[in-house]
């Protein structure tokens, strides 16, 4: 085994080394060495491993978690001790609760139903920036979230925070170890610079880059290069509604805005209160210990705490007491007061009270109407919280929706205090989290609160699903003579009748007339001989709107019977629009447009073909002409499926005989397709091979002796099987081809197919250029079906290869018994004429939707020299044994 | 045809002492020096900086340092350590 790693080194982004000592470099180096090698021992391990690691981090981190609160208001001089106590042990415990059943190695989930397996890769190297406002609590969850994820992380915490948070990734690095996990697993950089970070978050092997930190600081980190988790800075909007409970609003939003004296960016900033409850909700504000700043004092107190010239905090106001800030600004207070609350009348520049405040400020707005607040909470959103959190109180369900709707927020906390409640797992069921991801409104890639899950790749392991498949055809088909009788049993209060003139002509409609229950109102409409109109069609639902029908029987061949189908469609659904339902599809199952299912009319459609070829019948499909835009419209769905087929061979008994070798030809056509469509499935199968066994022993006797009722039964059910087969499997190649030359130079389809079978037919068996996609086969099959079909027919052959051969020799057999010109020139088509019409032949063949079903997918070149060998002629398979020396 | 000089077998307990003997049997190897790994199920941080160091030394003396019987759990190690073209691998 050989090795190639380095050839194939990604494209490295350039390190950013300028300002670095060849010291530091090097001291940077190990790190990153170090972390890489932690890491890379670290995918040995398996999830029991990480599991024993795990847990007696936790508890180490709780039992330092007072030490290490000290530690972080001692040296940032941000926050509360006792509330720093509570983050450290909310980073620990509530993170442990979360992610201490949670599988993150190997198989993560498994989604049975769907053959799906996730699996967990670790990410490596992770290099974490942590903020000096949640520094230990922030360190202590990364260390856990990276051990259970199997990844190292070198730590850059905030200058201002360095020593507490070193001490954090030394207690937890301990705990780990001395549970096995490897070394080098965790450092943290000393007292560093911006190009530390900067040449980290470029270096080749750091996999990650978690900011959670200032603006600068996930700016940079996104600037790298390097995938990143970042955080964007909060606004929160708050919305007391006033259905809500009041009391508990208010103790809510004090224990939020005073926690850690309002460090968490999540907490809440502005409260827009409805006019009903305002001056209540002060009341109880004052009552609990906030102080409602006047006029004068809240425009000092903005002028104290926000920059005028950025419009964003002071740093010295950050973390601190409400009495300390209330000092800076010059206000009197109660030495007691926990909180500074300050009305403004609007938001933005002018009200510098609506930006954050990361400390026991508050502004309150108040609104006259619910339309107003929602507005007021809008802007203060987008006045730099995009993506962070809101928060809302009330009682109305329709009013919370709305307010979700509104804010564009990653969390939208409902009836509890904002920043405890975006920290996840105390308040409410979100995933806890000391990193809030904002979203592309906070510059970030996600809204999540990051968790474990953004330490792992996860690699999706999706096995093959067996496709659903389906085999869909009329609930009632009557065949064999004289099976027209069975309309005596179909109940009609009034049906029409629906024909063309030679069958009218030719007595067919009274046979069928003759069992309908003289009780029965019968009305015949009589369509003209040819593909059917759009014109035609909305006549005859005319009629069947006039004479309110409850029964269609539609006596005739393709034609006639898909008038009617598409005439049911419009009659039970007027506003079925054709032009919609005909829309392209790939799939059955996933196709855009759907057909109707309510129905104002409800109308039995019994189909009576008289023709052997077709098989309209039984199959979901009606091609209609649109005369004045001169196209087609091919509908297909099983719902224009007959209701009731009835193959009686009366009426095909006096089909002249190039017909019968037409039609005959068409449905070996539809057969052989079927047999080797990629929607072929076992269900169909046994209807095309049967029908193909049919058409090759009865076709020719029909088409020599047209009055041989065996033969004519025998080819009328032939034709009604393939077309089951073929309803469910669809066709190929062969019908894209006919379809194509059919219309351009007017060849009859039947005809048209037979022209082209001999080549589809050598062209499918052959290794594809392009093999198609398709769920619901197993490898390429169709040169065997062929085979088997020729073993079916007695064909002979030793290998699959001379079955084929055999097959084609007995198709063009069959083709001349039925005496069907050889080639397209034989129908006097001149080669010129021909050539010129090709490249429109395939465009249109390339597009029409039989191909997609075709075993092997055709390149424009192939369906062009297709279209040339059927012009040359057949004769593929010379040489090899006729049908009747093989049967003989 | 190059021919096994050195045939080691690493014992998962005792892996850096066995490497270090190893080492000191490059300067009379004559051929290819194959290490048997069949029996490390897990190798360590530790492990890998003396086999960073082993494969500078083998290079430098042009011996090709063979590994046999890795598991793919310890070849991926290998790999995501950059350790991988250091050593050829034979099953």
């Amino acid at each position: 085994m050989k090795t190639s790693e380095a050839a194939r080194e990604r494209v490295q982004i350039p390190i950013a080394a300028e300002g670095l000592s060849e010291e530091r470099i090097a001291f940077l180096e190990r790190l990153v060495s170090q972390a890489r090698t932690a890491a890379a021992v670290f995918t040995q391990f398996t999830q029991e491993d990480v599991d024993r690691i795990v847990k007696p981090m936790v508890l180490a981190g709780l039992e330092q978690a007072q030490y290490l609160a000290r530690l972080a208001v001692e040296e940032t001089k941000l926050g509360v001790m006792e509330d720093k106590v509570l983050k450290n042990m909310v980073a620990t415990e509530f993170a442990y609760d979360y992610v201490k059943d949670k599988r993150t190695v190997g198989i993560i989930r498994e989604f049975p139903e769907r053959n799906l397996v996730e699996m967990a890769e670790p990410i490596g190297v992770i290099f974490s920036l942590t903020p000096v406002t949640n520094p230990t609590s922030t360190v202590l969850f990364k260390c856990i979230m990276a051990i259970k994820t199997r990844n190292a992380v070198i730590f850059s915490p905030h200058p201002s925070a360095w020593h507490c948070c070193s001490e954090a990734v030394r207690i937890m690095y301990e705990a780990a170890l001395k549970h096995g996990a490897p070394e080098g697993v965790f450092s943290c950089l000393e007292s560093h610079t911006l190009q530390d970070n900067a040449y980290l978050m470029r270096h080749k092997d750091v996999g990650l880059i978690d900011a959670t930190g200032g603006p600068g600081a996930v700016k940079a980190a996104y600037s790298s290069g390097k995938p990143a988790l970042g955080v964007g800075a909060g606004n929160t909007p708050v919305y007391l509604e006033k259905t809500a409970d009041v009391s508990t609003a208010v103790v809510d939003i004090i224990v939020s805005k005073t926690f850690d004296n309002g460090t968490i960016c999540a907490s809440e900033q502005t409260v827009v209160i409805d006019d009903e409850i305002y001056d209540l909700v002060l009341k109880k504000f004052a009552d609990l210990g906030a102080h409602i700043c006047n006029a004068k004092e809240t425009d000092l107190l903005g002028r104290t705490v926000i920059d005028p010239k950025t419009g964003f905090m002071q740093a010295m106001a950050m973390g601190q007491k409400a009495t300390d800030i209330a000092r800076f600004a010059g206000l009197s207070v109660k030495p007691d007061t926990k909180l500074l609350i300050a009305p403004i009348q609007g938001v933005g520049r002018e009200y510098p009270l609506s930006a954050e405040t990361l400390f026991p400020v508050l502004a309150v707005y108040r609104a006259q109407s619910v339309d107003e607040a929602l507005k007021v909470c809008v802007d203060v959103n987008h006045a730099g919280g995009l993506g962070h959190t809101a928060v809302i109180f009330s009682r109305n369900d329709e009013i919370i929706r709305k307010f979700g709707e509104v804010m564009n927020a990653g969390r939208i906390i409902v009836n509890s205090p904002g920043s405890v409640g975006a920290l996840g797992g105390v308040y409410n069921d979100l995933v806890p989290t000391f990193s809030f991801g904002c979203g592309t409104g906070g510059g970030n890639s996600t809204t999540d609160n990051t968790n474990i899950y953004h330490y792992l790749n996860i690699k999706r392991v999706a096995r093959r699903t067996q496709a659903h498949m389906w085999y869909r055809v009329p609930n009632q088909i009557y065949f064999n003579m004289n099976a027209v009788e069975n309309v005596r049993d179909l109940p009609s209060r009034c049906t029409i009748i629906i024909t063309n003139p030679s069958l009218e002509k030719f007595g067919h409609v009274d046979i069928v007339r003759r069992y309908i229950s003289p009780q029965t109102h019968v009305h015949v409409s009589v369509i003209p001989d040819a593909e059917p109109e759009i014109k035609v069609v909305m006549q005859g639902v005319e009629a069947l709107n006039f004479y309110k029908a409850d029964q269609i029987i539609a006596l005739g061949g393709g034609s006639v019977i898909d008038a009617a189908k598409i005439m049911k469609l419009k009659y039970e659904s007027p506003e079925a629009d054709l032009e919609e339902l005909a829309a392209p599809f790939l799939d059955l199952r996933k196709r855009v447009v759907e057909y109707p299912t309510e129905k104002i009319n409800r109308v039995r459609l019994v189909a009576i073909p008289t023709t052997s070829g077709t098989g309209s019948e039984v199959t979901p499909f009606a091609v209609l002409t649109d005369k004045e835009r001169r196209r087609k419209v091919t509908l297909a769905d099983y719902s224009l499926t007959p209701d009731v087929a009835i193959v009686d061979p009366q009426f095909v008994l006096s089909m002249p005989k190039g017909l019968t070798a037409d039609t005959g030809i068409d449905c070996l056509t539809h057969a052989l397709e079927a047999a080797v469509s990629s929607y072929a499935s076992p269900y169909t199968d046994c209807n095309a091979m049967q029908a193909i066994r049919m058409v090759f022993k009865y076709l020719p006797i029909a088409y020599e002796h047209p009055r041989d009722e065996e033969a004519r039964c025998m080819m009328h059910n032939a034709a009604c099987i393939a077309a089951m087969a073929f309803s469910n499997a669809s066709v190929g190649v062969n019908h894209a081809l006919a379809h194509a030359f059919g219309a351009r130079f007017g060849v009859a389809h039947g005809r048209a197919n037979a022209l082209m079978l001999p080549h589809v037919i050598a062209y499918n068996a052959a290794v594809p250029t392009k093999f198609v996609p398709s769920p619901y086969q197993k490898g390429h099959v169709a040169h065997n079906k062929y085979a088997t079909i020729a073993d079916l027919l007695a064909l002979g052959g030793q290998t699959v290869e001379e079955k084929v051969k055999n097959l084609i020799t007995a198709v063009e057999q069959l083709l001349d018994q039925l005496e069907i010109p050889r080639s397209i020139a034989e129908l006097g088509i001149s080669k010129e004429e021909f050539e010129r019409a090709i490249p429109e032949l395939i465009s249109v063949a390339f597009d029409d939707p039989s191909g997609r079903s075709n075993p092997r997918m055709p390149l424009m070149t192939e369906l062009a020299d297709l279209f040339r060998s059927a012009y040359q002629g057949r004769g593929l398979a010379k040489g090899a044994k006729t049908l009747q020396q093989r049967t003989a | 045809m190059a021919t096994i000089a050195v045939w080691l077998k690493i014992d998962e307990e005792h892996v850096v002492q066995a490497l270090q003997e190893a080492g000191e049997t490059l300067d009379s190897a004559e051929g290819d020096l194959l290490l048997d790994f069949s029996s490390m199920r897990r190798i360590e941080p530790s492990t890998l900086k003396v086999m960073e160091e082993f494969a500078g030394i083998a290079d430098g003396k042009g011996v090709k340092v063979i590994l046999r019987g890795v598991n793919v759990d310890v070849y991926r190690v290998f790999k995501l350590v950059k350790l991988a073209s250091r050593f050829s691998f034979v099953s």
